[in-house]
């Protein structure tokens, strides 16, 4: 099986755009990252597509229709929040069985504002501040208290997950917000769903990432100088957990895909230069320290007092800003984290860069469940 | 208000609150003959060792412990906040999901394992579009 490589990627800068179509949004990014590559539309085999909000209207065909009618294979993919990350896994997939030599994967997504969850649906009445809440702050934040109760962690740690998020961003001209925010700032904005304040929520916005993906062969012959390589491709569901069901299990479905990227490229969490995890909510970039193996059970609240997840520090996490200030349009922010790993190992990622970077690492978690996992290494 | 709505009684809030309308509400699980893992609500297939028609009705207990929670400020319109969004395990297995009541939404006041019993009432007042009312189920600390 081929290797396969990214040899163009690029993200639009993450904002409200309700004046554009998502596939309008999509066909920016898509030819952003052809032009990154040095590739036209027909040079592509095929196009895979996240998005979500549009999961029913072939948004992959109609950003072939703003772009350049091709006729080539399209697939449209929905997983929650993993969508970006499985339609660019899809497109993997298609080079790694030898059906395709140079694919192109974009996820898009436009948003509304306010609350995502609970919104009730079925028959009968709702269940939300009835049987407990369904919303999305309040079921990460249940998720961080199980943290809290199993090692002590304190509002407190969460708050400054969001600090350093917002304070990175300050350093990413494509993030939603270029805000710091200190800590008191953090603690005392509105308190949607305790321990996670409004400024420990991520931020509901427009985007649009694409990647052009190809093989070994392909990438010999348009040259390695900025190609990145795909070590590892990881997408799991979840496994059974005795709560999973009543409370969604983001730990064990994150734990198993970790295991398996790490085989796969045959590296360990020590060879990790960077990482952009699925900080959906301050409470939940915690968890994954320990479920990504960045450190030990118990040592996350220790990582973020310590800086070592900082810009600087041992292993620097969301160095764009995450979710919680550079935005999470669902269906994007899969390959948006690949764009942001990629970029550093290339050695353009200017202020923010994390200097020598060689491997990287994106995460991202689909409620319901879904953990999509890709390690990237340097190529030149 | 038609005349059959108000005789039907009330209604439970989910299939598995069982005896909605009489003294004796309970929640009810379907437990694998052969893991023993529980579940709410009927199915035929065990989701965690995958053995089929083996899973039986079992009646759920009524006490627990709080496993973990969030204290609800924003929630959708009309919904009264703060409220306390609780995960509870029940002795002899299941875990369910409900509002804490009795207690102050203020983590001072919340302890992790604190004993909770379930108990039973309308559901805050809640009606569908025919005008049925509901029963739910609520958490509160054990006397």
């Amino acid at each position: 099986m081929s290797d396969v490589y990214i040899v163009g990627v690029d993200m639009i800068k993450f904002g409200r755009f309700p004046e554009k179509t998502v596939p309008q949004l999509g066909a920016k990014a898509a030819l952003m990252a052809l032009d990154d590559a040095g590739l036209k539309i027909q040079d592509m085999q095929a196009l895979y597509c996240g998005n979500l909000g549009q999961a029913n209207a072939m948004v992959g065909q109609r950003i072939l229709q703003e772009i350049g009618q091709t006729g080539i294979s399209v697939v449209n993919c929905a997983n929650a929040c993993a969508t970006g990350a499985t339609a660019f896994r899809e497109a993997w997939m298609s080079i790694k069985a030898g059906v395709f030599d140079c694919v192109l994967a974009v996820g898009v997504e436009q948003m509304g504002r306010g609350l995502l969850g609970g919104g009730g649906g079925g028959s009968g009445i709702s269940k939300e501040g009835l049987l407990g809440s369904g919303t999305m702050p309040a079921v990460f934040a249940e998720a961080g208290m199980e943290h809290a109760r199993n090692h002590g962690t304190t509002f407190e740690q969460f708050a400054k997950v969001s600090v350093k998020n917002h304070h990175h961003s300050t350093m990413n001209p494509k993030a939603m917000y270029q805000i710091e925010t200190p800590l008191e700032t953090v603690m005392n904005s509105e308190m949607i769903s305790y321990p996670n304040t409004k400024l420990m929520c991520s931020v509901n916005v427009d985007g649009s990432a694409a990647a052009v993906l190809v093989s070994e062969k392909k990438a010999k012959e348009l040259g390695m100088g900025r190609a990145v390589k795909v070590l590892a491709s990881v997408l799991t569901s979840d496994p059974y957990t005795d709560r999973d069901l009543t409370m969604p299990d983001v730990n064990a479905v994150t734990r198993l895909a970790a295991k398996q990227a790490y085989e796969m490229a045959g590296v360990g969490p020590e060879d990790i230069n960077l990482v952009e995890l699925h900080d959906c909510f301050a409470t939940a970039e915690i968890l994954h320290y320990e479920n990504l193996g960045l450190c030990k059970d118990g040592e996350a609240g220790r990582m973020i007092d310590d800086g070592d997840v900082a810009l600087g520090g041992r292993i620097p996490v969301n160095v764009s800003g995450g979710l919680l200030s550079k935005g999470h349009p669902l269906g994007a922010t899969g390959i948006a984290n690949i764009y942001e790993v990629s970029t550093h190992l290339r050695g353009e990622a200017d202020k923010r860069q994390v200097e020598g970077a060689k491997i990287g690492m994106t995460h991202v978690i689909g409620l319901g469940s879904a953990c999509a996992i890709h390690i990237l290494e340097k190529v030149a | 208000m038609s005349e059959s709505a108000q005789s039907q009684g009330p209604l439970p809030v989910v299939s598995w609150l069982k005896g909605a309308g009489s003294d004796d509400p309970y929640l009810e699980g379907h437990k694998c003959g052969s893991c023993e893992a529980v579940y709410l609500g009927e199915r035929s297939t065990c989701a965690k060792c995958g053995t089929r028609d083996q899973l039986k009705p079992t009646r759920l207990s009524n006490s627990g412990k709080l496993y973990t929670y969030s204290i609800v400020y924003r929630s959708f319109p009309g919904i009264e906040v703060p409220y306390i969004s609780a995960i509870v395990d029940l002795d002899g297995g299941g875990t369910i999901k409900g509002n804490l009541i009795n207690v102050e939404p203020d983590p001072e006041k919340i302890k992790f394992d604190m004993p909770i019993e379930v108990v039973f009432d309308d559901a805050l007042g809640r009606k569908d579009k025919e005008g049925n009312s509901y029963i739910s189920y609520f958490f509160q600390p054990a006397a």
